[in-house]
């Protein structure tokens, strides 16, 4: 059986399911953790902050990674291409005056292969059904004031495509190398609920 | 099937299937306007009945958010489907 169930009535069913799997012969007792560990394997944030630090520091490449996102992520030797299929990544860039933020108001698709399994507030209800109607608020939420002429985009990734923020490189870094801007990048601001 | 293009303005289909559908309900019945094409893939509500369909166009589309929700200053970009378009009622841009 796989760890990490919830108490809801959807984990009771799941676990029900799993254990008749099991006892059928259809499934190897924890299979189900080591595929899923398998479609995770690599996947974690720190991946879309190494493509973000490039993108700072190398124009033709932030040009390459918006144009066409699938051909520029082999130059960081990353791909979208884990899953079953490649998957289509499409990055947004924020700019002086724009934020874009991404949300799956259907489910909870995400870029896991460049920002890892999806933090649990993107899964959530709440948040899925307010920053599609509400945006401003809900970044005031998360401590992201935004200028009153910044235009909010939202995406909602609840088809084919992935989606990815590129942040604003922030000011006074010009010193810093790519690994060290890599590491101001959080989760968050690959989202665009934060601004880095 | 003739695909939109980037520009073009598009409808989406009021239609409330029984089913599965990728045309999330906030965004039935208005206007947009195409950003992109973004692939070509079998529609997501057929495939989720088990249905073997073809492939069609796949589109960014942009919303204002006052054509959805009748206030506020923001873009909502969804993708769609062309099957979620509403090709009788909306002409190209």
């Amino acid at each position: 059986m796989s760890d990490d169930h919830g108490s809801s009535l959807i984990s009771a069913r799941v676990r029900h399911v799993e254990a008749l799997l099991e006892s059928r012969g259809l499934l190897d007792a924890g299979e189900i953790d080591t595929r899923i560990d398998e479609f995770a394997a690599g996947g974690t944030p720190a991946n879309g902050a190494r493509v973000v630090a490039r993108a700072w520091v190398d124009d033709g490449f932030r040009d390459r990674l918006l144009a066409d996102a699938n051909a520029a992520l082999p130059e960081v030797g990353l791909s979208m291409a884990g899953g079953l299929q490649e998957q289509r990544l499409k990055v947004v860039a924020n700019g002086p005056d724009e934020h874009h933020v991404l949300v799956c108001t259907l489910c909870s698709c995400y870029p896991i292969a460049l920002l890892g399994p999806s933090p649990s507030w993107y899964k959530s209800e709440a948040y899925r059904s307010r920053v599609v109607r509400d945006p401003r608020s809900v970044l005031a939420e998360f401590g992201l004031d935004l200028p009153a002429g910044t235009r909010i985009e939202v995406w909602d990734a609840s088809a084919e495509s992935r989606y990815m923020v590129l942040p604003r490189r922030p000011e006074g870094t010009e010193g810093l190398t790519e690994d060290q801007l890599a590491g101001l990048v959080t989760r968050k601001g690959l989202i665009g609920t934060a601004a880095v | 099937m003739t695909a939109y293009a980037p520009g073009d303005r598009v409808r989406t289909r009021t239609a409330d299937p029984a089913g599965h559908t990728r045309l999330p309900r906030y965004a039935r019945g208005a206007t947009g306007t195409v950003v992109q094409v973004a692939g070509s893939h079998p529609l997501a509500d057929d495939r989720a009945r088990g249905l073997d369909v073809p492939a069609q166009p796949v589109y960014h589309v942009r919303f204002a958010a006052r054509d959805l929700f009748g206030d506020g200053d923001h873009g909502v970009t969804v993708e769609l489907w062309h099957d979620h378009l509403d090709h009788d009622t909306e002409g190209r841009a």
